[in-house]
């Protein structure tokens, strides 16, 4: 793992990827905090990362990053070295992903002194801006996991950088758009409800190619949303946007911004990115059997 | 050392490799043959863990490569068949990447780095991005990665493609040495080159063994029907009249030629008519341009993987008696053996 790790930074270094991710990051977090911060007095850092121009080039950011991790290997036959020397896939997707961690960790770690440079000039809540760099760092180290996966999808870094965009963009405006576009009635979350299962069914046959697996999934989600719907209608009540808005990354992010420490928000992100490393062990995996 | 049973690898409905069994030993250079597409890369590729096979198991030394992939391919040094190197770095950043990356010892890697590259004679550019390497520099480089940290079996795809000639023959030199204490398997399409640099052969076609035995063996089979070719400087006419006072001609094929007429004569088994046939040639007043009794590693390949260039026999090409019928269609696939050698560059299998 320490291996692939190595080369991979030297390998981010040597070219202009990590240089442009940190300016990048940089250049926005440090004009939006001089302007809310410094000229507009505002005494909480925090604020910072909720801001849109943020978000967006951290969505940027992280694409860039990940776009080339698996799908260079591919289009430059390396991954054949990979799949032949000993190392188990588990340890090259982790020295990789731990390789990007530590390039977003750079211009994360230089921010954590802009609080320090805002308590010359008034008083700050240590505390919740520090909670919150830190909730910024493990949103960031999701982001990071998902763009991998999708980087080991395909063979082209563009597409694998424009899915990877297209995805967070998705991730961030998922609870406006629910909370615009879907009613709060319980037959709306229920006929969604329906199209996720759809949904659901379709990735279980992407990934098993078994269309009984996919049919029985289907299927015995279908009754039990049909029976909870018939049972107890209440509940489905604005059910469908309140769930996009849980498990929407950008959002929980803001309950730190809001100044509480939300444990579940952490626990979340950690699954998250459990997850995301898991499925792209499981995509290369694959690969060794198409 | 290496014990190949009943692989299988299907691609889809298309089956790559179908059930194929062997087994290489210690510290011999093997030849890997067969034409684009035949499963070769294929094999290579389930042997060294990159591919997962649909049926059978590949034991290393003991290691099932399935089920113990990171002991077996410790034992393992491979070289695909387009180098699989990190362009944005040195050959000497990289060498030293892979070195970590089989788990040799940091004190170790220094010395182990300098040592391949010299053995692979890339030391003079090892500070040079690999990105502006020529291809055989590049290919060396793949070369050199294989053997980093001394492995017991070398595997090496189509090592010499793309290299000049003087090239080519280093690194045959280089894999003559190797084969003296290391296990080799080496593909190619290049026959002379098995001929000249491997101990054994397996020629694959089709998906499947059609022979596994040494070049003397196979070249042997061939010659149950000794063939004779002979170049003279005459009318067919003229050849005819000598070749027919020979009853040990089964069979013959006549071509006229710019240097005059071109025979090729299948003897009885067990018999040897090539000073005969020169001197009635000398004592006719007619010059002989050429003639030659070898059986080629050439044509036994031809004749095996026949059947993949007409487009699929299923039965096991075996060479008997009735086959001798075919020898007039031998200058059918002759010239599509020298197509054969042009394509070599061309990939058999994109894995």
């Amino acid at each position: 793992m320490t291996a692939i790790y190595k080369r991979e930074l030297r390998s981010y270094f040597g070219g202009m990827i990590a240089y442009i991710v940190i300016a990048l990051m940089l250049a926005f977090v440090g004009f939006v905090s001089a302007i809310f911060n410094f000229f507009g007095g505002i005494p909480f850092f925090e604020y910072v990362f909720a801001e849109g121009y943020v978000v967006m080039a951290m969505i940027i950011a992280i694409s860039l990053l990940t776009m080339r991790s698996f799908a260079d290997e591919k289009k430059e036959r390396t991954d054949q070295l990979l799949y032949s020397l000993p190392l188990d896939m588990k340890s090259i997707v982790m020295g990789k992903y731990l390789a990007m961690l530590t390039v977003y960790l750079i211009p994360m770690l230089i921010m954590c002194l802009y609080p320090l440079v805002l308590s010359l000039f008034g008083n700050i809540n240590f505390l919740q801006t520090y909670s919150s760099i830190l909730a910024q760092v493990l949103l960031g180290a999701c982001l990071i996991s998902i763009g991998m996966f999708l980087s080991s999808l395909t063979e082209t870094q563009v597409i694998a950088a424009v899915m990877t965009i297209g995805t967070f963009l998705a991730v961030y405006f998922m609870p406006t758009i629910a909370a615009t576009f879907f009613p709060e009635t319980a037959k709306a979350s229920f006929i969604c409800f329906i199209f996720l299962i759809g949904v659901v069914a379709l990735i279980v046959y992407a990934l098993t190619k078994n269309l009984y697996a996919a049919f029985g999934t289907a299927l015995v989600l279908e009754v039990v949303n049909l029976v909870i719907y018939l049972v107890n209608k209440d509940i489905y009540a604005g059910a469908f946007p309140d769930m996009l808005d849980k498990i929407s990354l950008f959002n929980r992010f803001g309950e730190f911004v809001n100044g509480s420490f939300d444990l579940t928000a952490i626990i979340y992100y950690l699954s998250v990115i459990g997850v995301f490393v898991f499925l792209t062990i499981q995509s290369l995996e694959k690969k060794r059997y198409s | 050392m290496i014990k190949v049973s009943n692989l299988t690898k299907k691609y889809g409905s298309n089956l790559a490799v179908d059930n194929i069994s062997f087994e290489i030993e210690k510290g011999k250079i093997y030849g890997f043959l067969g034409p684009n597409g035949a499963g070769k890369s294929t094999t290579m590729n389930i042997i060294t863990g990159c591919l997962a096979q649909s049926e059978g198991t590949v034991m290393i030394d003991g290691h099932d490569v399935f089920d113990e992939p990171t002991a077996a391919k410790k034992l393992i040094g491979y070289l695909p068949e387009i180098p699989p190197l990190y362009t944005d770095m040195s050959p000497k950043e990289y060498l030293t990447f892979v070195a970590e990356a089989k788990g040799i010892k940091s004190s170790e890697i220094g010395p182990e780095v300098e040592r391949v590259m010299e053995r692979t004679a890339i030391t003079g550019v090892s500070s040079r991005l690999i990105r502006n390497l020529s291809k055989g520099y590049r290919q060396r480089v793949g070369i050199a990665m294989a053997l980093l940290g001394d492995p017991e079996i070398i595997i090496l795809d189509e090592p010499t493609v793309g290299l000049d000639p003087r090239q080519i023959i280093e690194i045959r030199e280089l894999i003559k040495t190797l084969g003296e204490d290391h296990t080799v398997i080496l593909s190619s399409h290049i026959l002379s080159e098995i001929q000249e640099v491997c101990e054994q052969v397996i020629i694959i076609s089709h998906g499947r063994v059609v022979a596994n035995d040494t070049i003397e063996n196979i070249c042997l089979m061939g010659n149950q029907h000794p063939v004779l070719h002979i170049i003279a400087k005459c009318t067919p006419d003229a050849a005819l009249a000598i070749v027919d006072e020979y009853e040990e001609v089964t069979h013959y094929a006549i071509t006229e030629c710019p240097d005059g007429t071109e025979l090729e004569l299948t003897l009885m088994p067990g018999s040897d008519i090539t000073d005969q046939l020169f001197f009635a040639f000398a004592g006719a007043g007619i010059a002989i341009r050429y003639l030659s009794n070898r059986v080629s590693l050439e044509e036994i390949y031809l004749k095996l993987t026949e059947t993949t260039f007409d487009g699929g026999e299923e039965d096991e090409p075996v060479i008997t008696a009735d086959e001798s019928s075919d020898i007039e269609t031998e200058e059918e696939y002759t010239p599509m053996f020298t197509g054969a050698e042009e394509k070599e560059d061309e990939d058999d299998s994109d894995l």
